[in-house]
């Protein structure tokens, strides 16, 4: 398992080659990176808040319940805090499994629990001001599917 | 005495983002309520506690949990990962 919380830009396909590496013998692997997209076309930068100590409990628990619900062979989440730009990546989870299915189930569950289990905040910073980006009940609604 | 750690919107509107506060408080609710009764900044950043999430010592708590023993209280609105 890795996981790494950070503020510095991350290679996602670098990554993504380790991980194949350290999950060898697996049948599937499934990646999933987040990029900072503008949908206003005013997005200077957006910034992401968190709680240290908070942030790496409750994603390394997210990922040991991934783990241990698909049978995962391998886990890796990355997710940036501090200032990022549009098109920069934000974050990355991959899985890998025997079958597809529960590699991209596995997937699923980590992305929507980081959402709105882990410690983050977003804060959108445009040419006229900054606003913080509020969570969705639909965010919260999509933890009932687990 | 607790660590009280504020998050986000709740961090700018009480313009602080942690405190140390001396307590009889029992549970979360009770901390709340004499945090509102200190100043308007936290009556106005603790008016509708259903848009806030708190943490005892760094795990997701209710409002009526107990505080016995915990040493970091922290609020913030619901998180915004992903």
């Amino acid at each position: 398992m890795r996981v790494a919380l950070q503020a510095a830009a991350f290679d996602a396909g670098a990554e993504l080659t380790r991980f194949t590496t350290r999950a060898k013998g697996v049948g599937a692997i499934v990646s999933f990176t987040g990029i900072v997209r503008d949908e206003v076309g005013t997005l200077q930068a957006l910034e992401i808040e968190h709680y240290p100590g908070m942030t790496e409990a409750a994603v390394t628990a997210i990922a040991d319940q991934a783990v241990l619900r698909w049978n995962l062979a391998e886990v890796l989440v990355i997710h940036r805090h501090g200032r990022l730009s549009p098109g920069e990546a934000i974050m990355m989870v991959a899985t890998a499994a025997t079958h597809r299915a529960d590699a991209f189930q596995a997937a699923e569950f980590l992305m929507d629990y980081l959402k709105s289990r882990a410690p983050f905040w977003k804060k959108e910073i445009t040419a006229t001001g900054s606003s913080w980006v509020a969570a969705k009940t639909s965010d919260e609604a999509a933890l009932d599917r687990w | 005495m607790i660590d009280v750690l504020y998050f986000a919107w709740l961090r700018e509107r009480i313009g602080l983002p942690r405190e140390q506060i001396t307590t009889q408080a029992a549970t979360v609710a009770d901390l709340v309520a004499e945090l509102r009764r200190r100043e308007e900044r936290y009556a106005a950043a603790f008016a509708d506690t259903s848009a806030l999430r708190v943490a005892l010592d760094q795990t997701l708590a209710d409002f009526d949990a107990p505080l016995a023993g915990v040493r970091e209280v922290a609020f913030f609105p619901p998180m915004t990962g992903g």
